[in-house]
C-alpha cells in the first residue's frame, strides 16, 4: 500500500572530502529535523504498546500498585460474557454494515460518475455529513429517532408504517446506529470510488459496446474487477472502523438498552475508566487489537493473492 | 450528454435518476435541516404533534441558552485552542520531519520511517490506557515529583489532548510524499550559493508546500475538533470540557434539553462545515488521493 522507496535523492556534489563533510552536517541536520516527531513516535505510540502489553497481565487500579497476575486476565476475558457480548455486537454491527457500505457507496459513486449537469452539487451534498462530529451527528440523529416527536418516525408514518421506539429497544438499537455511521460514512467512500472510476480507461466500454456489450455486461466484467483494489480498500477501512466503534454507542444508547449496543471499545473504556481495571482492559485492548491486526494482515494477503498487491 | 436523443424511454431514465439522486440529497441533509429548525423553534412548538416540518415562530432563545445554561463559551474555547495548537504542531512538526525524510540522506532513513508509519497500524484502543498513564505521571508537572508520583501530571492540561497527537505519523507521511514531488535543482542552487540545511527547508522548499500545508491543516483541525473518547478519559475537570463533551451536559437524568441542545450541535458542527464550504476541492483532492477519511 505505501511505497517507500530506497532511492536517495542523487545530487551532484563536490570533491571526497567536502562531501562527507556536506554529508555529515547533512545526516546532523536531519537528525535534528525528526528528533520531536520521532520522540514523540517513543514516548506516545512505541512506549504505550510496550506498557499495555505489560499491564495486560497485571493488576492496576492507579491507587495501589501494580501487582503481576500472569495470564490471569486473559483467563478471564474467556469467561466475560460482557465483552463476548462486545465483541458480538461489533461483529453484528460490522455483517451489517461493511456490506451496505460497499452497495450505497458504489451505486452512488457510479451514478455522480454518470456525465450530466449537477453532479459536482450532490457530491458536494453527499460529502457534507462526513465533516460533522460524530458527535453532534449522533445527538441530532438520537433526537431524530425519539418515538413520537421524531422525524424519523413522523416520515415513516406518512406511508403508513408506525415505527418503532427505535433507541429504547434492544431490537432495534444498533439499527439505528448502523443507520447514522452509514449516514456518516458514505460521502468519504463515494469520493474513493469516484476517484477508482476514473482510473478505468473509456476505450474498454467503448469497444465492449461496439462487442455488443450490456450495461449490466460491461458493469460485471469491467467496472466490477478494475473497482477491486478500491473496494478492498473501503472493506478494509470500513472493517477496521466498526472493529472500533465507540462514539455512536456512548451518546446514543450508552451501551443500552441492556447490553444490545455494547461495543469491544465500549468495554475497555468502561472497565480502564469508570472501574480502574486497568490491567484487564488493557489485556481485552490487546486482543482487540490483535483481532484489527488479523483482520489488516489477512485482507491484504488476500488483496495480494488476488494479484492486485 | 450532447448526443442524448429525447426518446421517452431517456426521458423517463433521466427523470428516475435524477428523483433518486434528489431522494439522497434530501435523506443526507434531512439531520442538518432538523437541526436547524429545532433550534429555532420555540419549545412549544419542538413537541408538537403533528410534526412541525416548517417552523410558525423564530426564536434565538436556545442559542442564548445553550450559552447560559450551559459554560458553553469556555467550551468552545478550548477547543478551538486545542484544535489550533494541533494544527500548528502538526504542520511544523510534519514537515520537518517530513522534509528529513524525503530530501536529506542520513542513516537508518528508511527504517526510522517505516517505524513511524508502523504507528498507523496500532489501532488507538490499544494506547488508551498506557498513554493515559503516561500522561499523568510525566515527571515535575502538575505535582508530581521526579519519578512522576503525586500530583496529576499533564491529564486536565491542553498537553493532554495536543501532544500525543502532535506530530502524527500520517503528517509526516503526507508531507513526506509532498516533499519528494519537489525538483532536486533547487536543492543544488541552494548550496551553490551557500545556504543551510534549515535555510533550503525554511526559505526554498517549505514556501511551495502551501497547498499540502492547506490540505494538511484542515484534516487536523478537523480531528482536533472531533476529538471525543480521549478527552472524556483525559479531563475531569468540567473547566477543560471541550465542545463534543459539552453537548453531553443538556441531559440531565434521562431528560433532555432538546432546544438548546440543537442549537449546541449548530454551534459545534459550524467551524467544521464552514471550513469544508471553503476549502471543499482541498478536502475531496486528497482523499481520493490519500483514501483518508475526514
Amino acid at each position: 500500500m505505501l511505497h517507500s522507496s530506497s532511492a536517495a535523492p542523487t545530487r551532484a556534489a563536490g570533491p571526497p572530502a567536502r562531501r562527507s563533510r556536506l554529508l555529515r552536517h547533512e545526516a546532523r541536520m536531519a537528525y535534528v529535523f525528526i528528533t520531536p516527531a520521532m520522540a514523540l513516535f517513543l514516548v506516545f505510540t512505541l512506549l504505550p504498546a510496550v506498557i499495555a502489553f505489560f499491564l495486560s497481565f497485571t493488576d492496576y487500579d492507579i491507587l495501589t500498585p501494580i501487582r503481576w497476575v500472569g495470564l490471569a486476565n486473559y483467563q478471564r476475558l474467556l469467561t466475560d460474557e460482557l465483552f463476548r457480548r462486545g465483541v458480538l455486537n461489533v461483529g453484528f454491527y460490522a455483517l451489517l454494515y461493511v456490506p451496505l457500505m460497499i452497495a450505497l457507496s458504489l451505486s452512488l459513486g457510479l451514478a455522480l460518475n454518470r456525465r450530466r449537469p449537477g453532479m459536482a452539487l450532490f457530491r458536494t451534498l453527499f460529502y457534507l455529513p462526513a465533516v460533522t462530529s460524530s458527535i453532534a451527528a449522533a445527538t441530532v440523529w438520537s433526537w431524530m429517532f425519539q418515538k413520537d416527536y421524531g422525524v424519523v418516525n413522523q416520515a415513516l408514518g406518512t406511508v403508513g408504517i408506525a415505527g418503532p421506539n427505535w433507541l429504547a429497544s434492544s431490537d432495534t438499537a444498533m439499527y439505528a446506529i448502523v443507520i447514522v455511521t452509514l449516514w456518516q460514512g458514505l460521502g468519504s467512500n463515494i469520493i474513493i470510488y469516484l476517484a477508482g472510476l476514473s482510473g478505468v480507461p473509456g476505450y474498454l466500454y467503448e469497444a465492449a459496446a461496439l462487442d455488443g456489450a450490456s450495461p449490466l455486461q460491461q458493469f460485471r466484467y469491467i467496472t466490477l474487477p478494475a473497482l477491486r483494489t478500491t473496494t478492498f480498500f473501503v472493506v478494509f477501512m470500513s472493517l477496521i472502523g466498526a472493529f472500533q466503534l465507540f462514539d455512536q454507542a456512548y451518546v446514543m444508547t450508552q451501551g443500552g438498552p441492556g447490553y444490545a449496543t455494547t461495543t469491544a471499545v465500549y468495554q475497555i473504556y468502561s472497565n480502564g475508566f469508570t472501574q480502574l481495571r486497568m490491567g484487564y482492559a488493557s489485556a481485552q485492548a490487546f486482543v482487540l487489537a490483535v483481532a484489527i491486526l488479523c483482520v489488516s494482515l489477512l485482507s491484504m494477503r488476500l488483496n495480494r493473492d488476488s494479484g492486485l498487491g | 450528454m450532447r448526443n442524448l436523443k429525447w426518446t421517452p424511454w431517456v426521458i423517463v431514465r433521466e427523470t428516475l435518476f435524477y428523483a433518486m439522486l434528489v431522494f439522497v440529497a434530501a435523506v443526507m441533509a434531512l439531520p442538518f435541516y432538523w437541526m436547524v429548525v429545532t433550534s429555532l423553534k420555540p419549545d412549544a412548538d419542538i413537541f408538537s404533534d403533528p410534526i412541525r416540518w416548517w417552523p410558525q415562530r423564530v426564536t434565538f432563545e436556545h442559542y442564548v441558552q445553550a450559552f447560559t445554561v450551559v459554560p458553553f463559551a469556555r467550551y468552545f474555547w478550548n477547543s478551538t485552542v486545542m484544535a489550533l495548537l494541533g494544527v500548528v504542531a502538526n504542520l511544523i512538526l510534519g514537515s520537518l520531519a517530513g522534509y528529513a525524510f524525503a530530501r536529506m540522506r542520513f542513516r537508518g532513513r528508511e527504517g526510522l520511517f517505516r517505524m513511524k508509519l508502523a504507528s498507523l497500524l496500532i489501532p488507538g484502543v490499544v494506547t488508551l490506557i498506557p498513554t493515559f498513564i503516561i500522561l499523568r505521571s510525566f515527571p515535575l508537572i502538575g505535582g508530581n515529583d521526579v519519578l512522576g508520583h503525586g500530583g496529576h501530571g499533564l491529564l486536565n492540561t491542553y498537553w493532554a489532548i495536543v501532544l500525543p497527537g502532535a506530530a502524527g505519523a500520517f503528517a509526516v507521511f503526507f508531507m513526506r510524499q509532498f516533499f519528494r514531488t519537489l525538483p532536486d535543482d533547487l536543492m543544488d542552487a541552494a548550496r551553490v550559493d551557500g545556504a543551510s540545511e534549515w535555510r533550503t527547508f525554511w526559505n526554498i522548499y517549505l514556501p511551495l508546500c502551501g497547498p499540502a500545508l492547506a490540505t494538511l491543516g484542515i484534516f487536523t483541525f478537523q480531528a482536533g475538533w472531533n476529538v471525543f473518547l480521549w478527552a472524556l478519559i483525559v479531563f475531569n475537570d468540567p473547566k477543560m470540557s471541550t465542545v463534543q463533551m459539552g453537548l453531553q451536559s443538556f441531559s440531565f437524568n434521562h431528560q433532555t434539553d432538546y432546544g438548546p441542545l440543537m442549537a449546541a450541535s449548530v454551534v459545534v458542527s459550524l467551524p467544521v462545515l464552514i471550513v469544508f464550504l471553503f476549502a471543499q476541492r482541498y478536502f475531496t483532492q486528497s482523499i481520493s488521493f490519500t483514501g483518508v477519511k475526514g
